[in-house]
């Protein structure tokens, strides 16, 4: 595979990644990073490619590991520093302040999820993958899958009618 | 009549029993504008995921300026290796011809040494030559004494 076969196979969903990387890093600095450093190992590893039958679910999963890779190395260091009680409390202060409009009420309400429901929302509803794709990405069952989502789902719900009946908390 | 179905099909959403189809129909439906109130808070999360898959990353990729840059990298690095190789031999050898020069003169010089010595004990051989003779002309002065004494008593 040369590099310009290899492009026009992973080029096409580079934005799929980038999304999913953002979803999980929040800074869309580090979701270009992310995506790039992905594609540089996608690059090495472009042998294990031609393997696949379904490059895009591949590069995904990689994408969902590496940025796990880069949260929990995150947390780790930043482990000493930060005070969850006080990290709560920031916050939701700045929240007050930027998180006017809905669109960023849920992004915000995205982020709250666990990290997990996190990308199974990004995969489905963002991304329209099909239930298969999605439990091929995550390595989990289709009903896992399913349990998973429909809870994220209810909790966004929840989330937000409460933001709606009562302002922004 | 509309609102109903849509309804219905939120209920199988919150299940996660809707198809990618009937999503799609969810999506559509409430990125219409006459959405009715009890449904309005919907509009917001379905318009949040239309909007969420159109960010686009903006940087490209860059592919093979990194891995040319590795690869001279790569070669830079074997430059170094062996010439810091080559030049720890070149200078190995040097010093060992130093050493083989070092040892050639200082052969040299024990050689010198050894002859001169050698000299010397070849005059010490004579000397002691010298000492028989002296040795014999005394053992003589003492056959003349001898002689001497003989004639007097005579």
């Amino acid at each position: 595979m040369n590099q310009k076969e290899f492009l026009e196979t992973v080029l096409p969903f580079k934005d799929k990644v980038y999304r999913l990387a953002k979803r999980l890093l929040v800074s869309s600095d580090e979701a270009e990073d992310a995506t790039q450093e992905l594609y540089f190992k996608l690059w090495k590893n472009k042998s294990k490619i031609e393997r696949y039958d379904n490059v895009e679910a591949y590069a995904m999963m990689m994408t969902k590991n590496y940025c796990l890779d880069q949260l929990k190395s995150k947390r780790a260091s930043n482990l000493t520093l930060v005070h969850s009680n006080y990290k709560d409390d920031n916050t939701s202060l700045q929240s007050d302040v930027e998180y006017r409009d809905g669109a960023s009420i849920i992004k915000r309400m995205m982020n709250d999820l666990p990290e997990k429901q996190r990308m199974i929302v990004q995969l489905r509803d963002v991304e329209n993958y099909e239930y298969h794709e999605i439990a091929e990405i995550m390595g989990m069952e289709p009903t896992a899958i399913r349990v998973a989502l429909s809870r994220a789902r209810k909790a966004l719900r929840e989330k937000f009618i409460k933001k709606q009946n009562y302002g922004i908390s | 009549m509309e609102s109903v179905k849509i309804e219905k099909l939120l209920e199988k959403y919150y299940e996660a029993e809707t198809s990618l189809e009937e999503e799609k129909m969810l999506k559509d439906y409430f990125s219409k504008d006459e959405v009715p109130a009890h449904l309005s808070e919907y509009k917001e999360l379905f318009s949040y995921f239309n909007e969420s898959s159109l960010e686009t990353s903006t940087r490209s990729i860059e592919l093979s300026k990194r891995t040319i840059a590795l690869r001279w990298l790569s070669v830079a690095a074997m430059v170094v290796f062996f010439v810091s190789v080559y030049g720890l031999y070149v200078q190995n050898e040097a010093e060992k011809e130093e050493a083989r020069l070092a040892y050639a003169e200082t052969q040299k010089a024990l050689e010198l040494i050894s002859k001169s010595l050698n000299k010397g004990t070849v005059a010490i051989a004579q000397l002691d030559n010298f000492n028989k003779g002296t040795n014999a002309m005394a053992e003589l002065q003492n056959f003349e004494n001898a002689q001497s004494k003989v004639f007097v008593v005579e």
